[in-house]
């Protein structure tokens, strides 16, 4: 193939793990920036909503647009529960403790695998994309469906950065992530939105895998490449900032599909570890993070 | 960052004289429970205790499941008939999680902790790798069902054999010439980038040339990965097939993957089954096989000149005409593979025969009498077909079926001969002491 299709491929590749990354990271993210908890579990969640999506599509039959749409609005939903018991039974009882959490979201990570083995199964199961379109290139076809990703995954960041920047419910999320203490003061019930933020990044890492399970299968150890790469975006952006994981995700996303279809993908994996090393040694805030107070 | 509740400080927490007591009692309880009964009289009435490494857990735990049910009807079959020389047969099963140093552990916790008498079982390539030198330190005969070609390489120790299933160098010789005359000459491979991708690495081009055929470009994959179409412009645009062979949960989104990139403008593919085991050949988006060939140990799919034996096997472990779980259509087998446990069973137990074994210190003699096995005859034994077993290098040479998918089904449409599958000894185990 000669190189301008293949750097296209490449970059389409790229944009579509960036798509699911940067929803997932900032799941991540928003959870640390607010909460200040390290969500080691993160990665499960985003396995739960691509088991669930399975589950509910298989429930729901018909057409495979139906059981998508309801597995788009309901698989989230119930890892947002789920999210919010674990966050009420767990982390509250150990008081937000930043290294506790750490142990305790490690905990949570081994149950919820093995409940998913347990209830699940191990196979890797499928999941019918809502429309299968193939759109044909004069040098090699790519599924329409993916470029949807793309565009959904747009969308949704722009929602999400409208709520947090142009709604009260934003407004109480930045108060109490600059002065949880203050914003108590104020008659901010800081309790309940950790417990709301918590839940909105299990979400949004649901939404992610709901994206993906189409192009990719429901398999219960598939939060673990998430779980990193979120990770390794979430330093080079900067844990909450929304402008600095979307930039991360688009950068990391990109190399790794360029990367790895001209040199190797060990090579990309290489390289982005590297990046966060450099970025922990000469900007440890991150590219878009601000100094921690 | 500080510990302000004290969730680390471990002072807090010593042990009191009543919950050591409690402790004690407690162990003493299990020691004189069920199970941990010493067969103090005769032997002979002891069970034949054998130690199954499974991949309950990790990439492989699809393979594990269906090994544990073929192995269950196994010994259900053995101890019906009377069990090996007159003792009932029990299994008892680690998880092995499909990784190496947790396999290593397992064969360890067999020998010391379970005193098994053998160890059975594993699947993947790397956990038999990384298991085997436990094996050899125990002096524990290592019975698995893999089909990479460690094991007949003689790069492994004594107490390791494959006498259930065919290795890969052994297929893909045995299947070269089809490949050849049928699919096409200028061959693409793609592979797993570990231990059994690098026995099709190895000898798939060398197996190719001596037919007049050329494999012109090879694409490892990492085992990682689940992504792949960022591979595909690799594939150069002459290829006339695509070998794949492909394993563990991603495999489907390879299959759909390439899809979407070929559309039905595409090479021909021949792959090994592991790209499809314990997966519904009807799942979305595999349309695209419908044409293809595979490679199959055991045909997933019963045929119309299927034995009596096979009949009685596929109904023993509970497939049905489709290969999925009789009573779920949705639950598809490993078929291609698990044969390869009921037979090991058998092979063992007629090498315990042999021996006139014991218990543990007769595990030489089992290995001997393994070593002396030449031939086994196809029937409820050995269902999957006639057997020779070469004791030098402790692998046994089967046949294997090509199918095509027609229909959403496999049908088999070449049978290769053991002779087609036969190689040079690389070594001779033989000679190592026990």
């Amino acid at each position: 193939m000669h190189f301008g299709p293949h750097l296209l491929l490449a970059a389409l590749e790229g944009l579509v793990t960036s798509a699911v990354l940067a929803l997932t990271a900032l799941g991540l993210s928003l959870v640390f920036g607010v909460m200040r908890v390290v969500n080691v579990a993160h990665g499960e969640f985003f396995m739960l909503g691509a088991v669930l999506a399975w589950a509910i599509t298989t429930a729901i039959g018909g057409h495979p647009a139906l059981g998508f749409l309801a597995a788009l609005v309901i698989a989230p939903l119930i890892v947002g529960a789920i999210a919010l018991v674990a966050e009420r039974l767990v982390l509250r009882r150990l008081n937000y403790n930043p290294e506790a959490t750490i142990v305790a979201t490690i905990g949570m990570l081994y149950i919820i695998q093995q409940l998913a083995l347990s209830f699940y199964g191990p196979e890797a199961r499928p999941v019918e994309p809502p429309f299968s379109y193939r759109i044909l290139l004069p040098w090699f076809g790519y599924s329409g469906y993916k470029l949807s990703i793309i565009a959904t995954s747009a969308l949704l960041l722009i929602a999400t950065w409208l709520v947090l920047t142009r709604t009260r419910i934003g407004l109480i999320m930045r108060a109490t992530q600059y002065d949880s203490e203050t914003a108590q003061a104020f008659g901010i019930p800081v309790g309940r939105v950790y417990g709301g933020v918590f839940a909105l990044g299990a979400m949004l890492a649901a939404v992610a895998a709901v994206l993906i399970v189409p192009i990719s299968q429901a398999h219960y150890l598939m939060g673990q490449d998430p779980l990193l790469l979120s990770f390794i975006v979430v330093i080079i952006g900067g844990l909450g900032s929304l402008r600095g994981t979307v930039v991360a995700a688009v950068l990391i996303g990109l190399s790794d599909g360029i990367i790895s279809m001209f040199f190797s993908p060990t090579l990309a994996k290489i390289i982005a570890t590297l990046l966060v090393a450099m970025v922990l040694v000469f900007r440890p805030q991150g590219l878009f993070g601000t100094a921690s107070r | 960052m500080a510990d302000k509740n004290g969730f680390f400080d471990l002072s807090k927490t010593a042990l009191t004289r009543r919950t050591a007591l409690k402790g004690l009692a407690a162990g003493a309880g299990l020691a004189v429970a069920p199970g941990f009964v010493r067969y103090s009289q005769a032997q002979s009435s002891a069970p034949i205790k054998i130690g199954f490494q499974s991949h309950r857990t990790g990439i492989g735990a699809a393979y594990g499941r269906w090994y544990e049910k073929t192995t269950a009807a196994a010994v259900k079959a053995i101890n019906a008939a009377g069990g090996i020389n007159g003792r009932q047969v029990e299994v008892i099963i680690e998880d092995d999680g499909t990784d190496p140093g947790r396999g290593a552990e397992v064969v360890g916790k067999f020998a010391t902790q379970h005193k098994t008498d053998i160890v059975f079982g594993t699947l993947f390539s790397h956990v038999v790798i990384g298991s085997a030198p436990a094996a050899g330190e125990n002096k524990i005969p290592y019975f698995v069902v893999s089909e990479g070609h460690h094991v007949a390489s003689t790069k492994l120790n004594r107490y390791v054999f494959q006498p259930g299933i065919t290795d890969v160098k052994s297929q893909i010789q045995s299947m070269a010439p089809w490949i050849a005359a049928n699919a096409g000459k200028k061959v693409t491979q793609i592979f797993p980038d570990f231990a059994f991708g690098y026995d099709h690495r190895d000898y798939l081009p060398p197996a190719l040339k001596a037919q007049g055929a050329d494999v012109i470009a090879q694409i490892a994959i990492p085992p990682t990965e689940s992504s792949f179409t960022k591979y595909f412009p690799q594939i150069p645009p002459e290829t006339e097939v695509i070998y794949h062979v492909m394993v563990g949960p991603a495999v489907l989104t390879f299959v759909k993957e390439l899809g979407e990139f070929y559309g039905s403008n595409r090479p021909q593919l021949f792959g090994f089954i592991d790209s499809l085991e314990a997966t519904d050949i009807n799942s979305p988006g595999l349309e695209f096989l419908d044409g293809s060939h595979f490679w199959e140990g055991s045909p997933r799919y019963a045929q119309a000149d299927d034995s009596e034996a096979q009949k009685a096997y596929r109904a023993a472990v509970g497939i049905d005409d489709n290969g999925a779980a009789v009573g779920d259509p949705k639950d598809v087998s490993t078929a291609a593979h698990m044969f390869g446990c009921w037979e090991t069973l058998y092979v063992v137990k007629k090498a315990m025969e042999d021996a006139g074994y014991k218990g543990p210190e007769d595990r030489a003699k089992l290995v001997e009498a393994t070593e002396a096995l030449t031939a086994f005859a196809e029937g409820p034994e050995h269902p999957q077909g006639a057997k020779t077993f070469n004791g030098k290098i402790h692998q046994c040479f089967g046949i294997q079926n090509i199918s095509k998918v027609e229909g959403g089904k496999l049908k088999v449409v070449h049978k290769t001969k053991i002779e087609d599958g036969l190689y040079e000894a690389e070594g001779d185990y033989t000679t190592q002491a026990l």
